[in-house]
């Protein structure tokens, strides 16, 4: 744990752990999202799924606490790396033309930052039902927790599905600058595979926002009922 | 031409500095930028005032003396050129120039348009030395290295350490340098047996030295006036990671 922690304490071994906490989250991700696509297969495919996750119980809670360690150390290295650069660069440029620093690139700690406000209210919506305690009495003709009818009910609130459909633009920005740059953190750079790093940030980005935004928008047009 | 200056003007590191404007006729556009500063500074000491401070020493574009963020960008941005290799016919009769310092944590300005690039030499001198036998000197071709090696090495070895990558990187990292004497060293045998700390120690003194690190912009490859390639960055990390696993 020592070596670990000394690890962390420099620049490239944090930006080591962020490129790879990145790859598990990102991961997480991608199952989350083809999970909430089982909306389209519809109420049975999508409660049975709901039950398979909370049917694994203990290994549910492994995964829980594993994805929270995960999270805090993407987070506390993110954050320790930014109050580094924040320090390296007191005073600004009077005149400031940078030609290659991306909109996604420069603001991937703000919206890291907005995706996990957004997370914290997600869970409070659909996990733990804070907002909406009523989605604790659903249950389906099996006695199953209607997932499929909690998201329906939820998304048809244009304030909430607004808030959805913000907070995936955010995420596919993030991940748009953060995909392609985990490779370099990781020395992968190679003239063979740069190309397709560099387009697989973008259409990561993409791919995780549009996979997401589907539900809310298919739910707001009435396709999902 | 007709120039209008706007340089940072610092009496010294505790002073706080401001940007002064300057008029300037009569440039020729075959001078150098240096050169157009050198004018100006002659005016400058017939009107009794004080010169501008600025760092130079080859003008030839290989010895990293020059710096200077011109109109916001590095050596002014343009590609493989250093501050006293950029001509002024590449501005236009007329035009308004900002010239300011660089500006990191980890370069202070000493006076004007000087900054304190010590922080350089002491990452270097982190590096260490390298293990050499002594005796007599050996064949220069005794030691076969492969082709790709020695030209990564040699594309790293043109590194002048003049700070540019540290003054363009919006975290005022200057990882595009570690990386460049890690990777030249990385890339040859006559590097292998400190390889290993070399890395190690570059990097823990380049953080103690307060500059930032790398968000994969990329701005310091395009402002680099060697053209370092941000793949030697890619190249540090690989050594970094290959040097932690070992636990060296």
């Amino acid at each position: 744990m020592g070596r670990f922690a000394k690890v962390l304490q420099s620049s490239i071994g944090a930006k080591v752990a962020m490129a790879v906490t990145g790859i598990l989250l990102v991961l997480f991700i991608i199952a989350h999202m083809l999970g909430n696509l089982l909306m389209f297969a519809g109420p049975e495919a999508t409660n049975a799924y709901a039950k398979g996750l909370k049917d694994l119980g203990a290994l549910l809670w492994v995964a829980r606490i594993g994805l929270l360690v995960v999270f805090l150390v993407h987070i506390g290295s993110a954050l320790r790396l930014w109050r580094m650069n924040q320090a390296a660069r007191p005073q600004a440029y009077a005149v400031s033309e940078s030609t290659m620093v991306t909109y996604a690139g420069r603001s991937i700690v703000l919206t890291g930052l907005l995706v996990l406000a957004f997370a914290a209210y997600h869970l409070l919506h659909f996990t733990l039902f804070a907002t909406n305690p009523e989605f604790a009495q659903l249950h389906d003709a099996q006695g199953r927790h209607d997932v499929y009818r909690m998201v329906i009910l939820g998304f048809r609130n244009t304030a909430v599905s607004g808030v959805y459909l913000v907070s995936m633009i955010l995420l596919g920005l993030h991940l748009s600058h953060g995909v392609t740059s985990l490779f370099q953190s990781l020395g992968i750079n190679n003239p063979s595979y740069n190309p397709l790093i560099k387009r697989l940030g973008p259409w990561s980005g993409v791919l995780v926002a549009a996979g997401f935004m589907a539900i809310p928008l298919a739910v707001l047009a009435g396709v999902l009922k | 031409m007709d120039l209008t200056l706007r340089v940072w003007r610092q009496k010294d590191g505790q002073s706080t500095g401001t940007l002064e404007t300057y008029q300037i006729s009569g440039i020729i556009p075959d001078m150098s930028f240096l050169e157009m500063l050198d004018v100006t500074n002659e005016r400058l000491i017939e009107e009794g005032k004080d010169p501008i401070a600025f760092d130079h020493d080859c003008r030839e574009g290989i010895c990293g003396a020059c710096s200077l963020v011109i109109n916001g960008r590095a050596h002014g941005g343009f590609s493989g050129t250093t501050t006293c290799q950029l001509h002024m016919r590449k501005f236009n009769d007329g035009d308004t120039i900002t010239v300011e310092p660089w500006r990191a944590t980890a370069f202070p300005v000493l006076k004007d348009l000087v900054v304190d690039r010590t922080s350089f030499d002491r990452i270097i001198q982190a590096g260490g030395f390298i293990s050499a036998n002594t005796g007599g000197a050996p064949d220069g071709n005794a030691v076969p290295i492969p082709k790709p090696d020695a030209d990564a090495a040699m594309d790293a070895a043109a590194c002048i350490g003049c700070g540019a990558c540290a003054a363009s990187c919006p975290n005022g990292s200057a990882m595009l340098f570690v990386a460049a004497k890690v990777s030249h060293l990385a890339h040859l045998p006559q590097g292998m047996p400190e390889r290993g700390q070399r890395v190690l120690s570059m990097v823990a003194k380049m953080d103690e030295e307060g500059f930032g690190n790398c968000t994969n912009h990329a701005e310091c490859e395009a402002m680099c006036p060697k053209d370092i390639s941000i793949s030697h960055i890619a190249k540090m990390n690989r050594e970094f990671i290959r040097a932690t696993v070992r636990g060296e």
